[in-house]
């Protein structure tokens, strides 16, 4: 499974107003452009990028790693493998496996009914699982 | 510890909030309850708030410190029942325990079903004990004599109820 087909399936939401929210017919079509009166379209791949830099951050603190984390899940989709990666990492920076853990759980939750979701981006993030020493919920046998 | 009532949002979400401790008020001779102070961050368990402004427990026991500790150098090393200790430490519940169905709609379709039952039992007695005698003019005979007055007295002869009379053939139209 390609990483392609899924950026199509993480991205949640396929209709709406929303300026952050853009709708992929397919893997090749050209990014679907909405006819905003003004402003620039942030593409995935810039708001992917924002985000992994502001996990990024070598001295972020709790409260930044907890407000990013509430807005991210805030938004109509499913983060990227490399954010969360990023998140992850933070994590580990600011010595807080719980919250590591509640990360995972949260994009479980965030992906809804799709759940096919949820064990691609274990599957993605299984390298940084196994360097940080991260048990998943699964693992924990806390996901009942 | 008081808990908030919780709000169900959409079925979803249950929202508990627990916040920082002050103690008990006494005033006179009775125990008012403890006072939930909202200035301080508070703690819930929100499926759209991952992250709580602050962690479950506040105050460590010593082996939880040692084991907070212990988080600081490699997390491989450590077993399932801390990873899970340090999870309990920050968050009360997970998420499949906060997304846990109850069974209070049962308890209130009930509670509704009973209430209307005894609002049904109050009809059926108001009924029988304070209505008044149903009037004769109800009966099918002075109906038939009521209607036969009406179309004497060509009651509503141009759309109502002498218009659909024919009167030469004595029957309605």
């Amino acid at each position: 499974v390609s990483a392609n087909m899924f950026r199509a399936v993480v991205r949640l939401s396929a209709s709406g107003a929303r300026s952050l929210t853009r709708s992929r017919t397919s893997i090749s079509a050209p990014l679907a452009s909405r006819c905003y009166s003004h402003g620039k379209v942030e593409t995935d791949e810039e708001f992917d990028s924002r985000w992994v830099t502001y996990f990024s951050k070598p001295d972020i603190d709790a409260w930044e790693l907890r407000k990013g984390m509430n807005t991210l899940i805030g938004y109509d989709l499913v983060p990227e493998p490399k954010i969360l990666d990023s998140a992850l990492k933070a994590c580990r920076r600011l010595d807080d496996l719980a919250s590591a853990i509640r990360i995972l759980e949260a994009v479980k939750e965030k992906a809804g009914p799709h759940k096919d979701i949820y064990p691609y981006l274990i599957q993605e993030l299984q390298p940084t699982l196994t360097e940080l020493g991260i048990s998943t919920p699964e693992e924990l046998g806390i996901d009942r | 510890m008081l808990r908030l009532p919780s709000v169900r949002l959409g079925g979803l979400v249950v929202r508990r909030a627990s916040a920082a401790l002050s103690s008990p008020v006494r005033m006179a001779s009775h125990e008012v309850s403890q006072t939930v102070d909202m200035s301080q961050p508070m703690y819930w368990d929100r499926v759209d708030t991952p992250l709580p402004d602050r962690r479950y427990k506040d105050i460590l026991t010593d082996s939880e410190k040692s084991l907070k500790q212990k988080e600081k150098g490699p997390w491989a090393q450590l077993s399932k029942e801390e990873k899970i200790a340090l999870y309990r430490m920050s968050f009360l519940q997970t998420f499949p325990e906060m997304k846990q169905r109850s069974d209070e709609w049962k308890t209130v379709m009930g509670g509704i079903f009973i209430f209307l039952g005894f609002t049904g039992l109050l009809v059926w007695w108001q009924r029988i004990h304070v209505y008044p005698q149903r009037p004769h003019t109800f009966d099918p005979e002075w109906q038939e004599k009521q209607l036969q007055r009406m179309l004497d007295m060509r009651i509503s002869p141009v759309e109502g109820i002498s218009s659909k009379w024919d009167y030469e053939k004595g029957q309605w139209k």
